[in-house]
Formats: C-alpha cells, sequence, structure tokens
C-alpha cells in the first residue's frame, strides 16, 4: 500500500522520532551491519566508503545537517527537506546501524587539499568558461546548474569526474533537447520542464519557448549534455585548481 | 436519452436511495450512486450530453477547495442534486450541485497518534435510505444523516492503535454497509466487515488472514498470520444474480521480508467472492502468492459477460498491481486468461492455474534488487472504466521499476512492520500510459502515452470519451474509440482520485478532485 515515499514519510516523522538521544546500536556487530545497509542504499550516491559522490562527503568529523545522533537518525529516515537526499524505510534498529556506520567514517581523517581556490576561481571565469553556463551567486549564466552551493552537495572526486567526463551521469533537470517545430524552426537548448502535452525550453541565446507539442514535429531529449569534456583542454593542476573552487562554494549552508 | 432525463430532474430532493436504485443506477445516470458508479465496477457514465463533437468547449463550472493539503482522493456521490464528497483526513461535506455551496459539513476531531502509512486519506461515502456512510482514519464507521449532516449512529471497526484504519469508500449492498480495512505497514489482521445500515450492528466479518482451523491457515508459518495484513482498502464490486461480493486485498505483512511468513500467505493479493448476506467465502483467486514487492491486489474488479472460446461468461476483469492482467469466470473463480500488460521482470508467465512462474533471484536483498514494476506497480487504488458502448476496458497503465530492500522485522503493536523498503531506479525515465483493452483477451486496441506514471482513475461515458488526469496536473478527456486527446486543463495539483459525471439542472457535469480542490467542468 506504500504509494509515495516522501509523503509517508511525513506523515509518521512524530510518531517516528527515536526515544533515545544517542545511539544504541554501536557495537561492531551493528557497524558491520550498518556498512551493508549503507551499500544497497547510500553507497550510490555518497561512495562505498562515504567519502561522497554525487552525494556529500560523509567521512568529515562534523555532518552539516547531522549534528546529534537523533538529528542523523532523522536525515536517514525522512532525507533533508529541498534537496536530492531521500528518507530510507528501514527499522529504528536498521537506522541506528546506518548511522553507526557512518558517525566511524567521521575518524577518517581528511587527505590534505589538492589545488588553489583562487586561481580556480579565475580558470572558470576566464578559460575554463564555465559562468557562460553556469552561476556562482549574481554571476553568470543559466544554461545549466547554479554552482553557489555544489561543493557543500558534490564531493572533490565527483566534481573532477564531471568535468572529465561531463556525460557519465545526466541530470533530470538540464536535459538538452532539440526541438522541430511545425514552422520549420529548429530550438536546441535545456529542457526546463515537460509534461504529456507541452514543453518548456531555454535556448543557447537565453532565449525561453514554451511549445505545445502538437505544433511540434519532432522533440528529443538528448541523452548527452552541452557540458564539455576539460580532459586535455586544462591540465591536471589546472583541473585541481578548478576543484578546488568548486569544493570551497558552500552557498548560505 | 430525454427520456431519462426528465425523470432524473422529477425525482424528489433527497429522495430515499433503495438498494433497488443502486442496483439499477445505469436507469438514474443524472445521479452517482455507488463508488464506481454501478455495482459492476464500470465507472461509466450513460450521459452523453458532452461528447467527442463539443469537449473542446468544456470549462470549470464551480470548485470546492478542501480545508486541508492532505491528498484528496475521495470520488463524490450525487443523489437528486446534493453532492455527498468526504475530505481529508475524515469529514463530508454535502454540496448543492446547482451552486456549489455546502448545505452541511460534519467535522470529526481526530486523535494525534493516527497509524496511516499514506496520507490521511480518505475514497468516499456511500449512501443508502437517508443516510450517508464513511469510515474513518480512527477505524471508526460513521452514519450521517443526508438531509442535514447529523450523526445518526457511530461505531468502532477496530482499535485503531493495533495500526488500523479506514480510508476506502464503502460499499452499500442491500440493508448492509461492507467497510474495508488499512493497515498492511503495521502487521494488521486484515478483514471485510458488513453493518447493519440502520443500526450500525456488525452482520459479519470476513479475516482476510485465515485463523487456526480455518482452510488457508497452513499457508501462514508460525504465528505469523496474526499480522499477516491484508487489508481491504479499496471498495470493490457486487453482484446480484450470485448475490458475491468481490473485493481485493491487500500485501501480506510485512511488505518486503517474506522470510518470516514462509507460504503462500492466503488471501493476500487476492480477490474474494464473499456472500453477501453471510460474509462466507465462496470462491478466492490469489494473483501473487508470498508476495514480497508490496503488490496489493487493491484494484477495483470489473464485472462484465463477454465471450471466452466462445462461450458466454460472467467474467471479473483485474488489471493487477503486478502487471499481469486477469480474467476470471466470477460464478466459479476459473481462471480464464493472464497476461502481462507492462513492463514486468519478476515472473517468466503464468501457468494454466494463473500462478507465477517467478524469475529467480527478484526477492528483495539487503544490497538491494531491481525489480519491474515498481512497488507502486503498473495499476494501483484509482478506477479503472469499462464501457458498455465501445466494449473496452480503459486503464491507467504505469512503466517503471523500483529497487526492493530486505529488512529486519520485529513487529510492534501500531508501529511500521515493513521488514525493508524500495527507491526508483537511477536514471530510469518512467512513463505512463491510458490503454484500452478487449475484456476477454487482454488485447490492446489503443493506447495513448503519458508523460510519466498516472496516479488517477478513468471514467469512460456515452459521450464516446474517456476522462482522466496525469500526474503533471492536467485534467483531459480522449477519444473513447481511438484515444485521441480532445481536452485538457491545467490544475497545477496533485492528482491522486477518480472522475465521476452527473446531472444538474438536466445539464450534464463532470467531477473530479484535482489536487487540493474538487472541480466541476460543464458546457455552460
Amino acid at each position: 500500500m506504500v504509494v509515495w515515499l516522501a509523503l509517508l514519510l511525513f506523515q509518521q516523522q512524530i510518531l517516528d522520532l527515536p526515544e533515545t538521544e544517542r545511539n544504541p546500536y554501536t557495537s561492531a556487530a551493528d557497524v558491520a551491519q550498518g556498512k551493508k545497509l549503507f551499500g544497497g542504499r547510500c553507497a550510490g550516491c555518497h561512495g562505498p566508503n562515504g567519502d561522497g559522490g554525487k552525494g556529500a562527503n560523509l567521512a568529515v568529523p562534523q555532518l552539516a545537517n547531522a549534528g546529534t545522533d537523533r538529528a542523523l537518525y532523522r536525515v536517514i529516515r525522512y532525507g533533508i527537506p529541498e534537496t536530492e537526499m531521500p528518507g530510507f524505510l528501514m527499522s529504528p534498529r536498521e537506522i541506528w546501524q546506518v548511522a553507526a556506520f557512518v558517525r566511524g567514517l567521521g575518524r577518517i581523517e581528511a587527505g590534505p587539499a589538492r589545488g588553489d581556490a583562487v586561481r580556480g576561481a579565475e580558470l572558470a571565469r576566464g578559460k575554463g568558461g564555465c559562468l557562460k553556463c553556469h552561476a556562482v551567486g549574481t554571476e553568470g549564466g543559466r544554461m545549466g546548474p547554479a554552482l553557489s552551493d555544489v561543493g557543500a552537495k558534490r564531493s572533490p572526486a565527483h566534481l573532477r569526474n564531471k568535468l572529465l567526463k561531463p556525460e557519465s551521469e545526466l541530470p533530470d533537470d538540464f536535459r538538452l533537447v532539440q526541438l522541430t517545430a511545425k514552422d520549420g524552426r529548429k530550438i536546441s537548448g535545456v529542457r526546463l520542464n515537460e509534461d504529456t502535452w507541452s514543453i518548456q525550453v531555454r535556448d543557447f541565446s537565453d532565449k525561453f519557448h514554451s511549445f505545445w507539442k502538437q505544433d511540434l514535429v519532432e522533440t528529443k531529449v538528448e541523452k548527452r549534455t552541452p557540458m564539455p569534456s576539460y580532459q586535455g583542454l586544462m591540465t591536471g593542476e589546472e583541473l585541481d585548481n578548478v576543484v578546488a573552487y568548486l569544493t570551497s562554494l558552500r552557498g548560505n549552508r | 436519452m430525454r427520456a431519462w432525463m426528465l425523470l432524473a430532474a422529477a425525482l424528489p430532493l433527497a429522495a430515499q436511495v433503495s438498494h433497488e436504485r443502486i442496483l439499477n443506477a445505469g436507469r438514474e445516470p443524472g445521479n452517482w450512486l455507488t463508488y464506481s458508479g454501478n455495482f459492476a465496477g464500470h465507472r461509466f457514465s450513460p450521459l452523453d450530453q458532452i461528447n467527442e463533437s463539443n469537449v473542446a468547449k468544456l470549462r470549470p463550472v464551480w470548485t470546492f477547495p478542501v480545508n486541508s493539503l492532505q491528498k484528496f482522493e475521495a470520488t463524490p456521490l450525487v443523489v437528486d442534486g446534493v453532492m455527498y464528497v468526504s475530505e481529508p483526513p475524515s469529514n463530508v461535506t454535502a454540496l448543492d450541485t446547482r451552486t456549489g455551496r455546502p448545505l452541511w459539513r460534519y467535522r470529526r476531531n481526530m486523535p494525534d497518534d493516527l497509524r496511516v502509512c499514506c496520507g490521511q486519506v480518505n475514497r468516499g461515502v456511500a449512501v443508502l435510505g437517508d443516510m450517508v456512510y464513511f469510515g474513518t482514519l480512527d477505524a471508526k464507521m460513521v452514519a450521517l444523516d443526508a438531509k442535514t449532516g447529523a450523526v445518526r449512529w457511530e461505531t468502532e471497526v477496530i482499535d485503531y492503535k493495533g495500526g488500523y484504519s479506514v480510508t476506502v469508500a464503502p460499499l452499500a449492498v442491500k440493508d448492509k454497509i461492507v467497510i474495508g480495512i488499512a493497515g498492511g505497514e503495521y502487521g494488521i489482521r486484515g478483514f471485510l466487515d458488513a453493518y447493519d445500515a440502520k443500526t450500525g450492528k456488525r452482520a459479519w466479518r470476513f479475516w482476510t488472514v485465515p485463523g487456526p482451523g480455518e482452510p488457508g491457515h497452513e499457508t501462514w508459518e508460525g504465528d505469523s498470520w496474526q499480522r499477516g495484513a491484508a487489508g481491504t482498502w479499496v471498495t470493490g464490486a457486487y453482484d446480484p444474480e450470485t448475490n458475491l461480493i468481490y473485493w481485493g486485498t491487500g500485501n501480506p505483512g510485512p511488505d518486503w521480508n517474506g522470510e518470516v511468513r514462509k507460504g503462500d500467505n492466503l488471501y493476500s493479493d487476492s480477490i474474494i467472492a464473499l456472500d453477501a448476506d453471510s460474509g462466507k467465502l465462496k470462491w478466492h483467486f490469489q494473483f501473487t502468492p508470498h508476495d514480497v514487492h508490496d503488490w496489493d491486489a487493491t484494484e477495483v474488479p470489473v464485472l462484465v459477460e463477454d465471450e471466452v472460446r466462445g462461450k458466454k461468461r460472467k467474467l471479473v476483469l483485474f488489471p493487477n498491481r503486478n502487471a499481469f492482467y486477469y480474467v476470471l469466470d466470477r460464478v466459479s473463480g476459473e481462471f480464464l486468461l493472464g497476461k502481462a500488460y507492462a513492463k514486468q521482470t519478476w515472473a517468466k508467465g503464468l501457468d494454466d492455474s494463473g500462478k507465477p512462474i517467478r524469475v529467480p533471484g527478484t526477492f528483495p536483498t539487503v544490497e538491494g534488487v531491481k525489480v519491474w514494476p515498481s512497488v507502486a506497480g503498473a495499476n494501483n487504488w484509482y478506477s479503472p472504466s469499462y464501457s458498455p458502448k465501445t466494449g473496452l476496458l480503459y486503464v491507467g497503465v504505469r512503466e517503471a521499476g523500483s529497487i526492493y530492500y530486505f529488512g529486519e522485522a520485529e513487529y510492534k503493536k501500531g508501529e511500521h512492520y515493513e521488514g525493508g523498503g524500495f527507491r526508483s531506479v537511477p536514471g530510469e525515465e518512467q512513463w505512463g500510459a491510458v490503454r484500452a483493452f478487449k475484456p476477454a483477451t487482454g488485447e490492446v486496441v489503443w493506447e495513448h502515452k503519458l508523460f510519466s506514471p498516472p496516479y488517477s482513475g478513468l471514467l469512460s461515458t456515452a459521450g464516446n470519451l474517456v476522462f482522466g488526469a496525469t500526474s503533471e496536473g492536467q485534467f483531459y478527456a480522449l477519444n473513447a474509440t481511438t484515444g485521441k486527446a480532445l481536452y485538457r486543463f491545467q490544475t497545477g495539483g496533485l492528482i491522486r482520485s477518480n472522475p465521476m459525471s452527473y446531472l444538474s439542472d438536466g445539464k450534464q457535469y463532470v467531477a473530479m478532485a484535482l489536487g487540493n480542490t474538487l472541480y466541476v467542468f460543464g458546457l455552460e
């Protein structure tokens, strides 16, 4: 009967909060089971070792959204509203076991930071051309996702991979589309929204288009992205600098 | 058509709704007397004022917003110019169909420790005699005076603290009100109840999980039957000739951990045929034995007469959440046909008795396993529609998969008891469709693609139309013969409901809960 995770989770938040403030399941066996559960549900985004991917790096001493055990329990069970982090259906003990594993990650020492964020910022504005399509604060374009808080959401390894292989993971939004209208016009841009009968697109000259699909002869949603690969366009050191800059962008979080 | 229009208009206001009137609902299409429009689960309106030639001119005539941000899933009923609609969490309002003005409101104080898995929802009311009946999230059943909204009687179905709730629209049959139970994520033991319409005294209860000594009990290992779930949270159908009530049952509990309930787990994920007077089981058919994917068989059974292999038979059609389309003989329960109607990866097919032949490695695991259809299924509680005019069955089909997880299952009274979980398949482009099936063969006659899987039901009409709504907020009308889209209206809401149709002042309207507002569309 479970129909819609978000609503389901909202429903029971008050009933399901743990009675204890501190994690009662922290034995070696609990951590081992937590690692297994983490592997199935969390590793896809946070990486098998929790040091980040599409999802945040959890191998840090202090988790921004989960300062206390109770807060961490809440994040695992219900997710973080208005972010990509969903909640997960598990028994209270299983949630605590995942929490125990995640807390264990926090004791991994962070490696020395590579790259120079100041030089990275120059590259992002200049040679890299990142800000032509991406915004940081009020500066930059809007053909791609804003980067103002990308450092809080994505790990350095994930960012580096995206710069080298932008097509490795396509987002649901900002999908590249090619439209051919009945009047012969061809429009290429990013998809802002779509439904059964209509589509909304921003083209590469920053112009907004809205179509009823009945007025189109073709709607092609590409399995690629307009973002170029920086493989060969930047040196390894330059890439390190850009990644350092992006990692420093934490928005208002 | 004129003759019955006049008849409908001439009926006295708030007349008694007898069993015979509901039985012959097709003769007074100006009203909508029961959840699915008739006892056969058709959700078909014989009205044709709104039709393929003029539906493009449809527009909202009035709206009624509910006082809640919970999902608004109700089908309104209309009796002689008055509309009865239930609202979340467990309220009822009577509306004047001419103006949309409330005539009375019933408001209920709810406890703050409700046990509901999937929203504080209610799918509608039943009417019989001069009363309006509905169930509540705190598992009570209430009878209201149809003229005033005053409580005539109230009775406890069961203690809600055990994880029980009522979300289903009751079914009024003869002198009884049949009502189901929800709570499949809380380790309940499911049942279907009937209450005396006049007094509220319980007439019978059929446990959907058999107790010790009863047939089917052996399909539960140990004492797992006590928490076997098998809710009954979607309104069933009734055939006066067989005198049987046909009702779908929900998932076994816990949802994704089958280790703690080894066996076929009867009568979960089944259709049960019960004698309307005694509640005794005549036959059953289990679609998904030992389900571990939460594929409740809580869909609306559709009763039709059609030819199967050269012989005219009384059938029940069942497009199941598990992605197979079933045709059964509704007198005997005999399996006649079963075939996949959406992407599925869990069964190689069905054997001659209709049992699925499972694909190994599709049970949930701790690490997660990818299986189609999704946890919400290829179909769900929202209604299909059968048009006797086109002879087609219309179904909103969901094309999506899920990753299913196995987890521990420790029962504590009134708490979640699920034994795992699920998530969507990363990168999967889910989609949906309205498909028109030939009832006896399951052959697809046409398909109208939808951008994403739908979560709302369909209404077909004698105007050769199929009404429905998308997951992006649009109410729409399709040509019932071809599937061509003829009308759409963007409401911007999250839609989880079913459309219906009726007459007011002799003019046809179509009503549907769209987002948190009830919309009434007409041609004026």
